[in-house]
Formats: C-alpha cells, structure tokens, sequence
C-alpha cells in the first residue's frame, strides 16, 4: 500500500491532469448544452487533433532526452505536405510509394536534424529553429507558393475514412467494428490485469487491494465500452484513431519496457551518469530525432490528407501545440521526466478547450490567451507542489 | 542580560512530514570561538544551520535564536546577512564566468546609485584576498581557479558583509590537504581578530585540531558538548558520540587471499581533451592482483580519476596510448560499454552529477549498466528488475522507503550503495572505486569498507582511489602513490605509513612542499 501510495505521489501531476481533463470536459459538455460530447463531435476531436496526438508521442521521446525540443516538425509537416501533392497530385505516383517516399524522406530529415544535434552537439533549439526555416522555405518553393489540390480519396480516407463494418446490423444502427474492437479490447485490457496481478502475487509483490483492482478494471472498461459506443453512433472507428491507438501503445511500450526506452529517461536524468554506465546518449540523442522526423512525416501525411490539399501555410505553430501538449502532460523542461500518455492527456486538453471554446463561438484570440496560460498553470502546478513536497 | 555568547539557539524543534529533523536543539556560541558542529549524515546538522541563517525562515520551526542578546527573526537568508551571520555551504555558490572581485561583491556591488565603481570593486577586492592570504588577481576569472583558492573568495565574500558569525559547511572536502591546512590556519588567524565560527565537518582530525568547543549531534538530537581545550579531545572520542557506541575499529577485520595478477595497466599516457599538447597521464604502470584491494593515494589533481576514466572505455582524455592487460589477454576498449563487457567498472568520485540519475528510482539506478541481464530482446522483465533491485536494497542495506524511491532522496552513504549495487549486479572482475566514501558519515563508511572487502574475498580485483590516508592505509593491500600523472611510489601495506606516502608525494614534487597560493 505504501509502495501506492508513493507512486500516486510521485506521478501527481498526471493524476492530476487527467482529473483536469475530466472537469474541463464536464464544464464545457454543460456550457454547450451538451454539444461538445455528441458522437458527431467526438470522432471530430480524434480527427482535428490526430496531428498533434502524432507529433506529441514524438516530442515526448526528444524532450526525455534532456528537454530538447523540435522546433521544426511544424515546417516538416508542410513540406511533407508538398512532397505528398507533388509525388501525387503533379507527378501521379501510387500512393502507396508516394507515402512510403514521403515516411523515408521524414527519416532523412530526422538524420540530418540528428547529426548535427546528437554528433556535432549543438543545440537543438538552434539545428531545429534553422530546420523550421529550411523546411518551410523547401516547402514554399516546391510548391511555388500555391496550393495543390484534391488527393485521391484513397489518400483522403487516411484522415477522413471509417474501418468498414464487417458485420451490419448486428448491433441495430450502431457500427458493429467500433463496438467488436471495443469489447475485444475490453477483454484483452481485462485479461492482461489479471496475468499481471497473478504474477505479482507469485513474486510476492505489493499488489492494489481487490476492491481497488476491480473497481479500477469496472471504470475503465466501462470508459472503453462507452467510447466504443459513442463511436460507433456516428460512422464507427475512424482510420486514424487506429494509427493513432498503435502508435501510443508501441511507444508506451517502448518507453516503459524497452532497455532504450529506459535509456531515454536515465539519459535524460544524467547524461553524464548515462555515460559512465556504458549508454551512446550520442546514439540515443541520434535515435530521438530520427524517430521524429518520421513521426513528422506521419502527422504531415495524416494533415495534408484532412485538408486535402498541399499548402505552403499548413503547420504553423503545430510545433507549439506538441511541445505545449508535453509539459501540460507532464513531461519535465529538463529531460527524464514524462509518460506518452501524459502528453495524449496534455494533448486532449487542449484539443477539448480549443473544440469547447469554438462550439461556444468565442474567438481564437481568447482562445489562445486561454491556452497560454492553462499551459503556464499546469507547470506552475508542477513546480508548485514538487517545492511544497521537499 | 550580557551573556558572553555571542549566539544562543534554544530548543529548536524542526518537523518535516513524516519526521522530526531536530528535537529540543539548543547551541550556545562564545563569542570569538570556533565551534565544530558534527554528527552522521541525516543527524540534522545542516537543518540547524539552515535555521540559522534563514534558509528555514521564522515560523517552520519552534524555538528562539538569540544573535548578540536579541531574540532575531528571520525570514529569508538576507535577514540573517543583514545582522552578521554568512553560510558557506559545501556547494560552492559562485559565479564561474565572472571575476574574483566581481563574484566577492555580488550583491554587495560597491556602488553608488546602481553605478558600479570598479576601481573601489577591485582594490577592496585585493584588500580581501590579502586577508584571507590568496596571492591572486581579483581580475582573473572563478572558473580559472583551483577549488582551494574558490572557497578562500567564498571566505572574502563573507568578510565584505562584515561578517560576525561565519559558518562553514564541510569546506574542506574537495580540497587537498595542503589547501585545506590553509584553510584552517586561516580560521584560527580570523579568530584572533575576533570572528566567530561555525565548522561543519566530517574530517574529525581537522576539528580536534581547530575547534574550541565540539557539539555532537545524533539523531537530530544534542548528545553533548566537548570543550576541545588544548586540543585534548581526540578523534575516537568524537566518534564515539556520533555512532553512540565505541567504535573498536574504523575498518573491518579481513584476510586477504591473493591470487593471480588478473589486471594490469602498462604504459599508460594520457593528454588532456581541453588541451592535446598537455600530458595528463605519464608512463603509469598498475597491475591488480585477484582478491586484493590496491590503493592509489595522491594529492587532489594528482591524476588518478583521470587514469581511471581514461581506462574505462577512455571516458576521459585524448590521445590516449599504452596496453590494458586482462588475465594475460591486451583488451582493446574504446567505449565504456566495450569496458563493462570486459568485466571492468568504475564508480565516479561525484556520484550526484556523474554517478546517479537523481530523479530516477532505485531500482533504474541498480540495473542501468547491466539491463541485459534482466531483459531478452531489448524488452526488460519488470519483475526480473524488481528482485534484482530488492535483492540488492537488502545486500547492502540501502535505506530507503522501498525502490521506487528517487535516488535523489537518499542520503550520500545510501546513493553510494546504490551506485555500488549498480556495478555489482553488473558483475565486474575488476572495480576501480573513485573516492568511495566522499562526504559520507562514519557509520555509512564502514558499511562501504565491508562491501568492498567483501567483493576482493569474492575474488574480485579492487583498484581503491582516495585522497583520505587513514583509509587508504586501513583497506588496501597493496598502494600506490601517485603524482603529477606519474606513479612514484608502491608500498605493501606492512610498509606503508601515513609519513611515507606524503613523503613519497612531496619529493615527487620537488620540494615545493608550502603550499603556494
């Protein structure tokens, strides 16, 4: 119970914007009358905010590695932007190449960026400040500075498509693939905290009170139930939030599991410590920036599909939102510190003020004060109650 | 009411959640007295001073202070400035970029409506370092002295707010013992004209040596007050108020069983990264035999972390030449990972900024140098790691809550064990130890020593580097004595003496044995 305890302390500030998260959605489904959570408008958050979801997992991973930031990926996901509409639209490429094309040149960006911060050392703020001049300005030329549009729907249904549903009607005019996925994860989730509390049982480790166990398994299998549910109203499990699903439980694994995932927080804890312990910080660094610009060219391919058009202005400021996503969630400015589930809450928060205030007509001026300084007064929080706690 | 004390602290209470950090503390100081504070880690010393000087402002604690017969209340650290009482801590709290003169008066310009006057900055400056006896330009830059010499600035530093109470955290840890001689003098020339002093220290042969009265605190508790007249109080006696038993013997009992050579270093040479011309390592020759503990005793900046480094996985240093010999097999290491697998650790001198992630749990800190052992296919065993890191907590008695306990929340003897448990669990033959008991109490020492006796009676292969003598000379079986990169001296330990081995130092030097400043 102690060892609970401890780590309910220790991990205050994501406990703690979850429940932020949870009163945020309750004011503004009350302020909207309720809008804000009909079916329609759920699976529209997925959609609207499945760029910063992406970019965030990959944020997540640089600033581990000692707070470094990336602040080029809003210019990468413009410029795989254009290169997606050039190799498409202008060059009529196969989109499976053209997508293929577009995730290794999101690698090679990844390099570049990598080499120059994580060999030649300098400062990520500064390679990814000229990588964010250089990539928009690669952008605008190779497009000319025009827009280019429409993609084939084949490359729209990334963003904008459903899962079809493989067994209609079953469930009245629900869509049966949301609700199948929903209960097979449901079992999956259940089973898995089962095998997990027998073993520790067998190990003879501290385990969470049967009653504390259940109820945590009822609430969150209830939560999936009624998401699945409330997806599954409107036109069923969007694309995206498939991608978007594998891409957080392969980085939570990663992060959590792996023996790099464990270097990325102890080189972000001590690089100096990481060092003498037989860890390349230089290879880890290397592999932190690779892994974004290919997360970069995801989240580019997965905007660029939702706008349906190649434009020199898109990204702006993306770089900001996953950065912002980050710190609300939790992850520290100086590396170490930080769970990718914290920043999709971070991140959730955001999308669910932006959406809420939009539904409420208020206009983005307020809504980016708003922003600013719920990001200030989540790490203020942080800061706050880790001085109150020594 | 005229007391003769200078300072009064009566029944000082200090509660942090979950324990009383002091019950009940009362000091009295004289005025014109140098007073050593001692006590194991976590005994409370460093809260009482942190009362003291306002760091803990009024209110966080129950109790009085009495400065000059006036009860004071403090809110923050410039109340206790404003009345005469200056801490140095152990930190050094300078600014590396900035000069000698200009660091003295920081926060204290001399100034005159916010316009600096340099001159009147500099020539007091000199004025300053003229009394506390440091022959250097206040114009250079901190970054560009010696530890020594930046602990003397800290000094001038308090000595420009007028200071009338100096109190001193542990400075003499990281200096040699020629600047930490100076240091004293320097203290005891200070009393003389007056100026009272509170000395926090762990080295006891320094405080019998200067104090006038010793206060010995155990448990966040007064245990008593020794009046150190004519330097009569000697080292045992303060021990044995600190640990509340006689310690028989500061270094446990072992046999050594020496078995084959199984690691040598030969013709080792070292250049500075900073500066490819300069020769760091010249020549050194080491071999360690298994089950023995070889010392390398030396002055600070003698050499031997960076002939350690250099060996393990050339962590340190360029243009690095020379044979490392591994039961009769050259390895070619060019990465520390490359050293571990080679069955070779080493422990760092400065376990907070290069030994532990702070702010990563126990149980990281344990299983990061060998997270193979406990994985397969990159994916670690959560509860593999579990067992080996309570495995280890128990072994070595690393107190803590449990191990998901950041290591930044432990004291210095329990990180010290959690960095030990980390190379241990990576199973080395050979362990370069790198000032293994630095900073830590005498109960936690003795912890350590027996670990590492423990690991030679294993068989495994011990290099030992410590600027403490008496250690040195209780644990080691084997010394060798180093100097200005270059091995100069070995002695067995039936021949090795305290007297030698500075000897041995000092010749290597050339004679120049007083210490310039």
């Amino acid at each position: 119970m102690e060892n609970i305890k401890y780590f309910f302390k220790n991990n205050i500030r994501q406990y703690g914007m979850l429940i932020a998260l949870i009163f945020i959605t309750i004011f503004f489904q009350i302020m909207t009358n309720g809008i804000l959570l009909v079916p329609m408008n759920v699976t529209n958050l997925i959609l609207q905010n499945a760029y910063v979801f992406i970019l965030a997992i990959g944020m997540t991973i640089t600033i581990l590695t000692g707070g470094n930031i990336d602040l080029s990926v809003g210019s990468v996901v413009a410029f795989i932007g254009a290169i997606c509409g050039t190799f498409i639209i202008t060059m009529k490429l196969n989109v499976g190449l053209a997508l293929f094309l577009a995730i290794a040149i999101g690698f090679i960006i990844g390099v570049w960026q990598g080499f120059w911060i994580a060999y030649i050392r300098i400062p990520a703020f500064i390679v990814t400040l000229a990588g964010m001049l250089l990539f928009r300005g690669l952008t605008v030329f190779m497009l000319k500075g025009l827009t280019i549009n429409p993609f084939p729907d084949i490359f729209q249904n990334i963003s904008s498509g459903f899962l079809p549903d493989f067994a209609k009607g079953v469930f009245g005019k629900y869509h049966s693939t949301a609700i199948l996925m929903g209960i097979a994860g449901i079992v999956i989730y259940i089973i898995y905290q089962f095998k997990r509390r027998a073993s520790q049982r067998r190990n003879g480790f501290d385990i969470m009170s049967l009653p504390l166990f259940l109820a945590q398994i009822v609430l969150i299998s209830a939560f999936m139930l009624v998401f699945s549910i409330w997806l599954a109203a409107y036109k069923g499990l969007p694309v995206i939030f498939v991608i978007i699903g594998v891409l957080i439980l392969a980085y939570s694994f990663f992060t959590n599991r792996t023996v790099p995932g464990r270097y990325l927080y102890f080189m972000g804890g001590n690089e100096k410590a990481a060092r003498l312990s037989g860890i390349n910080t230089n290879k880890v660094l290397f592999f932190a920036y690779v892994n974004m610009g290919v997360l970069a060219a995801i989240a580019g391919i997965a905007y660029t599909a939702r706008l349906n058009a190649a434009s020199p202005q898109s990204g702006l400021n993306f770089e900001l939102d996953a950065i912002a996503a980050c710190f609300i969630g939790g992850a520290s400015a100086y590396g170490g510190i930080g769970t990718i589930i914290g920043s999709i809450i971070g991140a959730l928060v955001m999308g669910v003020l932006n959406n809420g205030m939009s539904i409420l007509g208020i206009g983005s001026d307020v809504q980016q004060i708003v922003k600013g300084l719920v990001l200030l007064l989540a790490v203020a929080f942080d800061v706050l109650s880790k001085k109150k706690s020594r | 009411m005229e007391s003769g004390f200078i300072l009064e602290m009566k029944d000082i209470t200090k509660q942090f959640p979950g324990v009383t950090a002091l019950k009940n503390v009362s000091l009295a100081i004289q005025q014109g007295e140098i007073h050593a504070v001692v006590g194991e880690n976590g005994a409370g010393k460093s809260t009482l001073m942190n009362i003291l000087s306002g760091v803990y402002p009024h209110g966080t604690y129950t109790g009085q202070i009495i400065f000059e017969n006036n009860e004071r209340v403090f809110r923050d650290v410039r109340d206790s400035e404003r009345i005469g009482i200056s801490i140095i801590h152990q930190e050094l709290a300078l600014s590396p970029y900035l000069s000698i003169g200009e660091n003295i008066f920081l926060g204290n310009e001399r100034a005159r409506r916010s316009i600096i006057n340099w001159d009147k900055t500099y020539s007091d400056a000199k004025e300053l370092l003229d009394l506390v006896g440091l022959k250097e330009n206040p114009h250079v830059a901190i970054k560009d002295i010696s530890v020594g010499k930046q602990q003397l600035v800290e000094i001038a530093k308090a000595l420009s707010k007028k200071v009338k109470l100096l109190i001193l955290d542990e400075p003499t840890a990281s200096l040699n013992e020629d600047d930490s001689e100076h240091l004293l003098n320097l203290l005891l020339n200070l009393k003389k004209k007056g100026l009272t002093s509170i000395l926090i220290s762990h080295k006891l042969n320094e405080i019998s040596q200067v104090a006038d009265f010793i206060t010995i605190i155990r448990d966040g508790e007064v245990i008593e007050t020794l009046e150190n007249d004519k330097n009569v109080i000697n080292e045992d006696r303060i021990i044995k108020g600190m640990v509340g038993r006689e310690l028989v013997d500061r270094f446990p009992k072992r046999t050594p069983h020496i078995g084959r050579v199984s690691f040598e270093i030969k013709d080792w040479n070292v250049h500075s990264p900073l500066n490819p011309e300069q020769q760091i390592i010249k020549n050194a020759e080491i071999s360690v035999h298994q089950g023995e503990i070889v010392g390398i005793a030396g002055l600070m900046g003698a050499g031997r972390t960076e002939l350690a480094m250099s060996v393990f996985g050339r962590s340190y240093g360029t243009r690095i030449s020379g044979k490392l010999i591994k039961d009769g097999k050259e390895l070619h290491i060019k990465t520390v990972r490359q050293a571990i697998d080679h069955k070779i650790a080493y422990t760092t001198e400065d376990r907070k900024t290069a030994g532990l992630n702070l702010i990563g749990d126990l149980k990281q800190n344990i299983t990061i140098a060998a997270l193979g052992k406990i994985s397969s296919h990159f994916v670690i065993d959560n509860e593999d790691e579990i067992k080996v890191s309570e495995l280890y907590r128990k072994k070595l008695n690393i107190r803590s809550l449990n191990i998901y306990q950041k290591a930044g929340d432990l004291s210095g003897g329990n990180q010290q064990k959690v960095v030990l448990s980390r190379w241990i669990f990576a199973e080395p033959d050979v362990l370069i130890l790198d000032e293994p008991t630095r900073g830590i109490d005498v109960g936690a020492k003795f912890e350590i020593y027996t670990i590492i006796n423990q690991l030679a009676d294993e068989g495994k292969s011990i290099v030992f580097i410590s600027s403490e003598l008496p250690e040195i000379l209780g644990i080691c079986d084997r010394i060798y004595v180093m100097s200005n990169g270059k091995i100069v001296g070995e002695f067995p330990r039936a021949e090795a003496t305290q007297e030698g081995i500075m000897k041995c130092i000092m010749q290597s030097i050339g004679g120049n044995t007083n210490g310039e400043y």
